[in-house]
């Protein structure tokens, strides 16, 4: 990890900049107000960690962010893009230009080896590393041609980060990318991450359950109860590899 | 290539036996409609080729005997193209080798040049040279029958004469493409043939010099043909003319054109029925893939691919279904229509007939199979399409499993929980477990219907040939005779018993309605020929009243009680009016009958017969069929034994190829279904199948719980397809039904037990070959894999 990462300071312009984002389920009579009123914005080449209970509306959040879901109420702005008022179409687009996703349970395709897994994304986006190039950045350049059935937990973890990266995305959304991993692994992966946050000047943003890693952030946000509880800046971000948990 | 093009292959290839088992489904339905639609373009073109090449007539008219000055009074007729005079007569023939008599037609062709219309197309020999005696060209399809060499002599009985004929040339005619001897239903080329004789050898036997007494007329195009039937008839009534008709009427062209309309017909059916279960399957299959794949969907959709991208992509393996599916029926509708067209040539005596397979069809049919594979298919993709990128993220929430409703009727007390597992699972999934029994049940259905047609011709045989027509032979005379005829019949060698009948030309009138109908005279004591209704029940023929067959009541618009006006067309051509006194239920043919003493006294005669029906000793039926061929005045004789051997022959053969493409048909979808059920049912409990063994079940309980799903599935199905295959069977009747015939509508208890026996075995067969599967469950990879 290069120094002068680790001592960046959040550039002044907001990527993301939410307003009074509210985000309710109404399961017949109970009604979940998973986001209630969320203010929040985000900086370019920020590395953000979202922290919080099982429950708090992370994960509805990230998603609203990514543009995978729609909020109930209140508008999100992604520089001059407003998605509130996209429609699916548009929503795809932004998310084919502009988002790369990583998941709790990796979501590979079982039938595509791992090159093609991140060829599946490189095949549609403006400006793509090539795939090998994607599984280099990881670690897994050797395991190229190797199904998901072939590889282990964390292996198809990096695969699933080399297909976010590969597309040289603005923004990274990784929802518990450790959570199924060892800390060795876990590790890696969060190494992956920073990587492209620094070398690619990717706006990162990572949830996890683990208080630990918020050590590596610019930037901590405690969400509670659908609500941001408090944000802390890290003076100095911890590499991956000081961690411990 | 595209990644998710690679994806599209590679769960093409996973699913590869279930899409195959999917597209042979298809290549069924679309090779029958394939074969249906070239064979029936190709008969039909062949049809108007020849009739075009032959100048084959439009309108036919009889007649007693008419001066050929009159021929030009026809040809005057507006719109009247083409006039032919013809003599046409049966004869009884004696043919070397054969000691029963044969029938045959004898038409006359022009003194010295070939016919004008329906031109004879000479396959050997040549035609009979002007002036010289006895020489005769006969129909291809008798001299086959018969192993005839140019040369080949034989006996006819010509207006009473035994005289030698010599064929010297063999033809075919478009007059007698298909050649049936009048009253029987199949072609009996051995017994029944035509030949054609030069006129002025032929008609002097007949006192037909200088006359004529059939005429072949050609119409222009855009003429009334009508109009012009209707002056026929007006010229040619005086000289004995019978009701003149057109090509609807005549034999031949009746059949080949009833062949045509029976393959129009099964395009609209078999086709769509298998379509209908491809597309089912497509559904099941498709929704199933859909349903595990939402994650996948999920990702793709997360990093950017357009609703319309996953929509295309499911889309992209169904249409891959459906061209397979197409391409295999294009090469089984090719064979089909070979085959069926090679089984034409027997029974339809065209120059050439050809089987041609347009390119419009396969592409109707590659459009009919990815059609009924995307309607298949449409609700899982739209759903997949709809699935919103953050919801599919999400793990599924374990399915909701409710206590069957056996279990909530209270039957569960006698359940293994393993029964209860199998009947939830059923529950859960009920659309699906719906369409496999609809699909085994289908199987069940066309299988049944596939083996109808030949408990109805047994029903029909045992009728005909056993309960109405009791007699061993039926003789038939050129003429009415008087009494004395019937005493020389019963002194004939080996005659046992002869009962007359009195058979009466006829024009019968319902006010404006009219059918021209022999009137059947039948001895009120008669016991050989009766009239029997459709169960099997003797009809009494009461003196002074009509009996007349459904098919000819609802023909006339008549019913029982009403009066007709019978105008007879023999002798003085008296009119009676009778009142009907019953309508029989028949399945086959127009009919209408009186007591013959009462025909008698209406045609101003005393006892007179037409021919008469006889029962006779076997030991001695050569000496009698030796007599009867040199009796002057008979006509014709009919032999019931050798009618019902050529009838059963003729349908056996082609019955049993019926039966073998409807057997293999339904197989397919039987294992397409069952296979296909299994192998879902399979994916989705594989999980669960493996905790069980993990928990300490043996493989053959596991195999208990998979197998336990598919025996419901298909015992219940069973009854169901045997109710549907005897509902299907009765609209089949009722489809299949015209004017004049009907099928019986009975289906043999046997019939339905081949059905269900073979969806039993096939599904057996095909579950135990995905049972192998369970045996080789590998536990570590399924419990590893999140479901
Ligand atoms: N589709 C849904 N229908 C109803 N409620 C929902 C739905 N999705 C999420 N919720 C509710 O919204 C709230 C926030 O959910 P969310 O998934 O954002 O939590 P989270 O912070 O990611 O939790 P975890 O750390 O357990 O993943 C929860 O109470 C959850 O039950
Ligand atoms: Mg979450």
């Amino acid at each position: 990890m290069p120094p002068a990462a680790r001592t960046r300071t959040p550039a002044p312009s907001a990527a993301f900049s939410a307003r009074a984002l509210t985000k309710v389920y109404g399961m017949g009579e109970v009604e979940v107000r998973a986001l209630d009123g969320v203010d929040l914005d985000l900086f370019a080449g920020e590395f953000v960690v979202l922290l919080g209970p099982s429950g708090s509306g992370k994960s509805t959040l990230l998603n609203i962010l990514g543009g995978l879901d729609v909020p109930t109420s209140g508008t999100v702005r992604y520089l001059d893009h407003d998605l509130t008022r996209m429609d699916d179409r548009a929503l795809t687009r932004y998310r084919r230009e502009h988002v790369g996703f990583v998941f709790q349970f990796y979501n590979l395709v079982p039938s595509l080896t791992a090159r093609e897994n991140v060829a599946l994304v490189t095949d549609i986006s403006p400006d793509p590393m090539p795939a090998h190039e994607a599984l280099a950045l990881v670690g897994l350049a050797e395991r190229m041609d190797h199904f998901p059935a072939q590889l282990s937990g964390g292996e198809q973890q990096r695969v699933a980060i080399a297909r976010a990266v590969a597309k040289r995305p603005d923004v990274l959304l990784c929802d518990e990318p450790t959570g199924a991993l060892d800390v060795k692994t876990g590790i890696i992966v969060l190494e992956a991450i920073s990587a492209a946050n620094a070398q690619l000047g990717t706006t990162a943003v990572v949830i996890t359950h683990n208080a630990a890693i918020a050590a590596m952030a610019d930037r901590v946000i405690h969400l509670s109860g659908g609500r941001v509880a408090g944000i802390e800046t890290n003076p100095t971000r911890a590499s991956a590899r000081d961690l411990t948990w | 290539m595209r990644a998710i093009d690679r994806k599209l292959l590679r769960d093409a290839w996973r699913l590869k036996s279930q899409l195959i088992a999917i597209a042979l489904v298809m290549a069924c339905g679309i090779g029958a409609f394939l074969m249906a639609v070239s064979a029936s373009r190709s008969l039909e073109a062949t049809q108007a080729a020849y009739y075009e090449r032959a100048a084959f007539a439009h309108v036919f008219a009889q007649c007693k005997r008419a001066p050929l000055s009159l021929a030009d009074r026809v040809r005057e007729i507006p719109g009247v193209a083409a006039v032919e005079p013809r003599v046409v007569v049966s004869v009884n023939l004696d043919i070397p080798g054969m000691f029963e008599p044969a029938a045959g037609l004898i038409v006359s062709i022009p003194d010295r040049d070939d016919p004008i219309l329906n031109r004879l197309h000479l396959r050997r020999g040549r035609l009979p040279e002007p002036g010289r005696p006895g020489e005769v060209v006969v129909s291809e399809a008798f001299a086959e029958a018969h192993a005839m060499q140019p040369g080949f002599t034989f006996g006819a009985v010509i207006n009473g004469r035994l005289e030698r004929l010599a064929a010297v040339g063999f033809a075919l005619s478009p007059e007698f493409i298909y050649s049936l001897r009048p009253g029987s239903f199949v072609p009996d080329d051995k017994r029944y043939g035509v030949m054609w004789m030069r006129r002025d050898q032929l008609a002097p036997s007949f006192d037909l010099d200088g006359a004529f007494n059939n005429l072949a007329v050609a119409i222009s195009p855009n003429s009334n043909e009508a109009a012009i039937i209707d002056a026929i008839d007006h010229l040619t009534g005086p000289y004995g003319g019978e009701s003149a008709h057109g090509r609807d009427e005549q034999v031949s062209h009746r059949y080949v054109s009833d062949e045509l309309s029976q393959l129009r017909n099964m395009v609209r059916v078999t086709p769509p029925m298998f379509l209908a279960v491809a597309a089912m399957l497509v559904s099941i299959v498709v929704s199933r893939l859909v349903r595990t794949q939402r994650e996948q969907i999920a990702v793709l959709r997360a990093f950017g691919y357009t609703a319309g991208d996953v929509g295309r992509h499911f889309l992209a393996l169904v249409a891959m279904v459906g061209v397979l599916g197409a391409v295999l029926g294009i090469v089984l509708g090719a064979a089909m229509g070979n085959l069926l067209t090679s089984l034409y040539v027997r029974f339809f005596r065209f120059p050439e007939l050809q089987y041609h397979m347009e390119a419009w069809v396969g592409l109707v049919g590659i459009g009919a199979t990815t059609g009924a594979a995307t309607i298949g298919a449409a609700w899982s993709v739209l759903r997949a399409m709809r699935m919103s990128p953050a919801d599919a993220m999400r793990p599924e929430a374990p399915a909701v499993y409710r206590v069957s409703i056996v279990e909530r009727l209270g039957l569960d007390r006698a359940l293994w929980p393993s029964a209860k597992m199998v009947l939830r699972h059923l529950q859960r999934h009920k659309t699906r477990t719906a369409i496999s029994m609809l699909g085994v049940a289908a199987t069940v259905a066309i299988l049944t219907l596939g083996s109808f047609v030949g408990d109805a011709i047994d029903e029909l045989i045992e009728l005909e040939f056993h309960t109405a027509q009791r007699q061993d032979v039926l003789v038939t005379f050129n003429e009415p005779r008087a009494t004395r005829a019937l005493h020389a019949l019963r002194a004939a060698p080996g005659v046992i018993t002869a009962e007359p009948y009195r058979v009466v030309p006829a024009r019968i009138w319902h006010g404006p309605r009219l059918r021209r109908e022999p009137l059947q005279g039948l001895p009120s004591d008669g016991t050989l020929r009766r009239v029997v209704d459709d169960r099997f029940s003797h009809v009494h023929v009461p003196p002074d009243a009509l009996v007349i067959s459904a098919g000819l009541a609802e023909l006339l618009d008549a019913r029982r009680g009403d009066e007709l006006v019978i105008e007879t067309l023999e002798g003085q051509r008296p009119t009676l009016r009778l009142r009907v006194h019953r309508v029989v239920e028949t399945y086959v043919g127009t009919g209408a009958y009186v007591d013959m003493a009462t025909l008698n006294r209406a045609m101003g005669e005393g006892p007179t017969l037409s021919g008469a029906a006889l029962t006779v000793d076997a030991a001695a039926s050569a000496r009698l069929y030796q007599e009867l061929k040199q009796t002057p005045g008979v006509a014709t004789v009919t032999i019931k034994r050798a009618a019902l051997e050529s009838f059963e022959e003729t349908l056996a053969e082609n019955l049993l190829t019926m039966r073998l493409f409807n057997l293999a048909f339904a197989c397919v979808i039987a294992v397409g279904v069952v296979y296909n059920t299994a192998r879902i049912l399979y994916a989705e409990r594989a999980h669960e199948l493996a905790t069980l063994r993990v928990l300490g079940f043996y493989r053959s309980e596991i195999a208990g719980i998979f197998l336990g799903e598919l025996a419901v599935i298909t015992l219940v199905a069973l009854p169901v397809g045997v109710a549907a295959g005897y509902l299907l069977c009765g609209a089949a009747t009722w489809a299949m039904q015209t004017e004049t015939h009907r099928i019986p509508y009975v289906v043999a208890g046997r019939t339905l037990a081949f059905a269900g026996t073979v969806v039993l075995l096939a599904a057996t067969t095909t579950a135990l070959f995905v049972r192998q599967d369970l045996d080789r469950l590998n536990l570590v990879e399924v419990l590893k894999a999140r479901i």
